[in-house]
């Protein structure tokens, strides 16, 4: 996503003879960042500091007391409806982030390699439904999958079953298939690009040297494009993690999870240094997560080679 | 091997049918009961009838809902396209220290989950003694929408010939004459472009006006309002039919004159890059 930020050529220091004016580039080019960088310290960072700060305090009725306290952290981690909740989260999105992959990688591939003169076309069709409104596709999968939904009238019209099941909405499967049409197209894009950079005369030596069509693919095509998978895992794993929308409109009661209580403290409940603390903790556990991730795709890719 | 060879593209292209099926489907079950005369989405359909597109313009709630996202649409688009001219330029313009990590920054919002970045920016504002209005939701739609901005405009930015703008400089124009007259013809369409995808982010998003929104509510607010209620479905998908209609056509454009800003300056990639 980051076209811009690639191939900067080293910076030039002071003291060559043209830094007053090189100085002077930076300078602009710093000026004319700042608002946007100011607005993105104000509304993110700023923000992302406070909850942090408020995640030490304690709420006292409609008051919060500042004494410093790991109470709240207490509890994120050892109440066993927290932690039930934030293991349900981890587990959807890294099923999630793996199913998507595993998903988008032969679209990924097919495009790259065999899109031909329809290249952009295919990745135009593949991202439209992505930008159709994220509530509207989580309530056509309610629509599917509902009781007198369109699975359950099929298969009774097609007399597979007898009566409606009601075993597909209200579960952690049907928010992790909701969650996994969703996130699709996140996971193609950064997988295509880094097709696209696979050389193809790296793929034609290893077939000039003997290597099959799977073999080739196994030792070149995928370990090179091992980047693109990481930040396909990553981009739908972080988010899918605080997902709020699908576990509350498919999820019923099995498939809560973490934004439903965080909300809640932000909402009904009112203990927001508690939400403060839940939401930093999904953070944490979702990075070290997602490291794990990282880790463990780079150490594939260097088995593959 | 050559058997393996032939048969790999042909296998690889069902798939990417049934994928796109899979992608597609889900949507399309939208437009198909909105058109059903009975309440229940379920098959076989029990008739044809346009009567809950009949209903929408008579339901005030709607009507205000539009209005709000109308409005906050429009100020979220203008908005975050002029911060993300100023980003993009400075990114693809100039070379300074530090340049990397503030780019960075600004394109977090795309992978943090939205929940986080709501209620941060909830806590923030009820501290600043912000009220919650249509204006706390402009502010953090502006939020999101950056990023993608930034991707559109970069990717007409990118690759523009510098050696126009010097040429104009010397050629006696100010530095904001060469903006107007060389820079700004260059790159109008990539700015219309963000134009179109910021309103369509803006409104489509759910979570950060759900949190944000004080009793206004934006149309995807509506929307999950009257999903307590089952009889109210089909005026839902119908709406829904509509809105997915809306952001069809949107970013069609905003592709087509995407595409159209990078052949201007020799570029491919952009949203896909």
């Amino acid at each position: 996503m980051t076209v811009a930020a690639e191939g900067s050529p080293p910076f030039r220091l002071a003291g060559s003879r043209r830094s007053p004016l090189l100085q002077s580039e930076a300078v602009q080019g710093f000026a004319l960042i700042s608002p946007t960088f100011v607005y993105a310290l104000i509304l993110l960072v700023l923000p992302i500091l406070v909850v942090i700060a408020h995640s030490f305090w304690t709420q006292n009725y409609l008051t919060i007391d500042h004494t410093f306290t790991l109470e709240n952290y207490r509890i994120a981690l050892t109440e066993p409806i927290y932690r039930d909740l934030l293991w349900r989260s981890l587990y959807i999105s890294l099923t999630v982030s793996l199913l998507t992959v595993a998903l988008a990688y032969p679209i990924a591939y097919f495009i790259s390699f065999h899109g031909g003169r329809h290249k952009s076309l295919w990745l135009f069709l593949i991202t439209i439904p992505f930008w159709t409104s994220y509530l509207l596709r989580v309530m056509s999968w309610k629509v599917i999958l509902g009781y007198n939904g369109v699975l359950n009238s099929g298969l009774m019209g097609l007399g597979v079953i007898d009566e409606p099941s009601t075993a597909l909405l209200y579960n952690s499967s049907a928010v992790i298939i909701t969650l996994t049409h969703a996130w699709a197209t996140f996971a193609i894009l950064p997988i295509f690009v880094s097709l696209e950079k696979v050389d193809r005369t790296l793929v034609e030596a290893a077939t000039d040297l003997g290597d099959g069509p799977l073999r080739s693919f196994l030792r070149v095509t995928l370990p090179l494009s091992a980047p693109g998978v990481i930040s396909a895992a990553l981009i739908v794993m972080i988010p899918t993690v605080g997902d709020y929308v699908t576990p509350k409109l498919v999820g019923g009661k099995d498939g809560v999870m973490i934004a439903n209580a965080i909300q809640a403290q932000f909402g009904k409940a009112s203990n927001w240094p508690l939400g403060a603390a839940l939401s930093v903790t999904t953070m944490i556990i979702v990075s070290l997560m997602a490291g794990a991730t990282v880790l463990v795709i780079r150490a594939l890719q260097r088995l593959a080679r | 091997m050559t058997a393996i060879r032939r048969f790999l593209p042909g296998w690889l292209s069902t798939y990417a049918v049934l994928y796109l099926l899979f992608l597609y489907l889900p949507v399309i079950f939208l437009p198909i009961f909105s058109i059903n005369t009975a309440a229940t989405p379920k098959f076989p359909l029990s008739g044809v009838t346009l009567h809950w597109y009949e209903d929408l313009p008579r339901t005030p709630a709607l009507i205000d809902a539009t209005w709000n996202s109308l409005i906050v649409g429009i100020s979220a688009s203008i908005l975050s396209t002029v911060l993300g001219i100023l980003a993009a330029r400075s990114i693809t313009r100039y070379r300074y220290p530090g340049r990397r990590t503030i780019n960075g920054l600004i394109m977090a919002p795309l992978v943090l989950p939205e929940v986080i970045v709501a209620i941060s920016m909830l806590l923030v504002m009820l501290q600043l003694g912000l009220s919650l209005s249509l204006f706390t939701v402009v502010l953090g739609h502006v939020l999101v929408c950056i990023p993608y901005s930034m991707t559109v405009l970069t990717s007409g930015f990118e690759g523009f010939d510098r050696s126009l703008e010097e040429a104009s400089a010397d050629l006696g124009e100010t530095a904001f004459g060469t903006f107007r007259r060389v820079t700004l013809p260059m790159v109008a369409p990539a700015i219309i472009s963000s134009l179109l995808v910021c309103f369509t982010i803006s409104l489509d998003e759910f979570i950060i006006a759900f949190f944000l929104t004080g009793t206004e509510a934006t149309l995807p607010i509506y929307i999950w309002g009257q999903l307590r209620f089952a009889a109210k479905l089909p005026g839902v998908l119908a709406l829904g039919t509509l809105l997915l209609f809306a952001s069809f056509v949107l970013m069609t454009i905003a592709e087509i004159l995407r595409r159209r800003a990078a052949r201007r300056t020799q570029n491919e990639g952009g949203l896909y890059a």
